[in-house]
């Protein structure tokens, strides 16, 4: 299985390439750089894998929520890749990923990751830790005033991401002891859209370029003219 | 050499295939008028993702029509300013990265270059150099082409564009979004005698525009016809009002053209951009080139709005003289003109 994959949603910029579940990656925390550094991760690592795009198997890419640009980033040069290569696109949720990170690095097993979406929300889920060491969506993903988001019963949780930077006092009140700890300084890493990637693949979610899309949750944008 | 070209700097997706010997061999084009229309305007992020929804699906529109296969692609272009940031990154993405994968160059082009070069498209396309008149909804340039990236430019607006001067004015009259086409077909019906708008900075020396005194004028017309006919007024006193609005716009432009054509000696004018699709202007302009002894060339109507076939075009003549991007993209919201390398 090779396959690879690309997260831009937010302050970090990363790549991975999964080959036969080794993972070469490539990452930097660069905010609105992006777009500088993306093609060259991946150019880098196909060519130390002696690779070209049509060897792949299929591409995963963050496809949100997040910046709406960083986003579109990843979701623009997936488009390109997989139309190009004739390859299978495989969506992972950036709000996944982070948690996934956070299992895989820390040991954690419920997460509750949280991205700040500006306008005072933040893109907000909880996750637990699932079979095959993968973390498992409880719920739904939402975007939502810290006020509003849905708690999850039972404690042992962990806060990881941004959101808990800017909401983390108000988060932690609301979680109470349900809380273990928070880590706002976490980001995502395309390390875990590889992990996730994979699975999705197996699973049968892969989808067409053109069906390859970013999942934004915020949807109303602008205010229609009175009348 | 064949070229894809890109286009997603504003509201319209349009993609293209560009051969340089058998020309222009397919272009799509989605408009995303309807999705602005409830809110009066380009909202920024909309235009953006609707670009990445439907730039895939148009270029397999294009190679569909044109019946050829991605392998057969030589080169890539992509509109990477000026315009919406947003907008423009997701061409550049989608562009950048299809070339990456292609294993063939890419080039980001100026949206203005494009639009200047589109009349080469055309059958019997002028030669150089020619004086550009370059007017849309973003943009009032007038441009003196010695050469592909030979630009000086003469004169533009210092407040509003044509197009946008057209569409605000539009809006006062309460026509439907968007309102630059609207106001011209209502024109049609109106009579030029009842007022006289004036034409501003003709009478003082330069080839700078200023559209933004005609709205305010438009306003206070309208307001005083209020008073004396009622709201809302009858439908002649509103083709009049737009009848004195376009002959003052098109006035004013011509006056200019005409300055530019003397001044500089060059005969042969070629009029871009969506405001050039207006009737009236092109019958005056061609009117008044024909008394100077000259020319005045313009795209199909179609390829004066935003195209991916003058993006194909004008990449086409960048790679071919051998400029390509380096393993990355940007958007450059405000790229100037005459920053542009000749070739």
């Amino acid at each position: 299985m090779k396959l690879l994959a690309l997260e831009t949603a937010a302050e970090a910029c990363s790549v991975a390439l999964l080959i036969d579940g080794e993972i070469h990656l490539r990452y930097e925390v660069r905010p609105r750089g992006h777009s500088e550094l993306v093609l060259a991760m991946m150019d880098e690592l196909l060519n130390e894998a002696g690779l070209v795009p049509p060897q792949l198997d299929a591409i995963a890419f963050g496809r949100g929520p997040g910046s709406f640009t960083g986003v579109r980033i990843a979701t623009g040069v997936v488009q390109g890749v997989a139309f190009a290569a004739d390859l299978p696109v495989v969506p992972v949720s950036t709000l996944a990923a982070l948690a996934q990170r956070a299992c895989r690095e820390n040991g954690f097993e419920r997460l509750l990751p949280a991205f700040d979406a500006r306008m005072g929300e933040v893109y907000w889920a909880a996750y637990h830790l699932g079979a095959a060491g993968l973390v498992e969506l409880e719920g739904r993903e939402a975007v939502a005033k810290a006020e509003d988001v849905n708690l999850p019963d039972g404690d042992g949780w962990y806060g990881v991401g941004t959101g808990w930077a800017v909401f983390g006092g108000l988060l932690a009140e609301r979680m109470g002891a349900g809380l273990e700890e928070r880590m706002p300084d976490l980001y995502c890493s395309a390390e875990d859209v590889a992990l996730l990637g994979v699975a999705g693949f197996d699973a049968g979610n892969s989808v067409a370029p053109e069906l390859a899309l970013p999942v934004y949750l915020r949807d109303r944008v602008a205010n229609k003219k009175a009348g | 050499m064949r070229v894809l070209g890109i286009e997603t700097s504003c509201d319209e997706t349009g993609v293209a295939v560009y051969d340089s010997k058998g020309g222009l061999l397919a272009h799509a084009l989605h408009s995303q008028i309807e999705i602005h229309a409830e809110y009066g305007g380009v909202v920024p992020e909309l235009a953006s993702r609707d670009h990445v929804r439907k730039a895939l699906p148009l270029i397999r529109e294009v190679f569909h029509q044109a019946q050829i296969s991605s392998e057969s692609i030589d080169g890539v272009a992509y509109t990477a300013g000026p315009g919406l940031v947003g907008a423009l990154l997701v061409g550049s993405a989608i562009g950048r990265s299809l070339a990456w994968a292609w294993q063939v160059p890419a080039v980001g082009v100026h949206h203005m270059e494009g639009h200047l070069l589109a009349p080469m498209l055309e059958a019997d396309p002028p030669g150089f150099p020619f004086i550009a008149m370059l007017v849309s909804g973003g943009h009032t340039q007038l441009v003196k082409v010695d050469g592909i990236g030979r630009y000086q430019l003469l004169g533009e607006s210092l407040d509003d564009a044509a197009g946008e001067a057209f569409d605000k004015t539009a809006k006062l009259l309460e026509l439907p979004y968007p309102g630059g086409p609207e106001l011209a077909k209502l024109a049609q019906d109106g009579d030029p005698k009842r007022y006289r708008f004036p034409r501003p900075m003709t009478d003082r020396p330069g080839l700078d525009f200023s559209f933004s005194g005609l709205k305010t004028f438009a306003l206070n017309t309208q307001q005083a016809a209020k008073r004396e006919e009622g709201d809302p007024l009858p439908r002649q006193t509103l083709a009049d009002i737009a009848r004195a609005f376009e002959d003052a716009v098109v006035d004013t432009l011509m006056i200019k053209c005409r300055r530019a054509v003397r001044q500089t000696g060059v005969k042969t004018l070629v009029m871009a951009g969506g405001v050039s699709a207006n009737r009236r202007l092109r019958e005056c302009i061609g009117e008044m080139m024909v008394k100077e002894d000259g020319r005045a060339y313009y795209p199909r109507p179609e390829f004066c709005t935003d195209n991916g076939a003058m993006i194909a075009y004008a990449g086409w003549q960048r790679l071919r003289a051998g400029q390509s991007e380096p393993l990355r993209f940007s958007a450059n919201p405000r790229w100037k003109m005459e920053s542009l390398e000749a070739v």
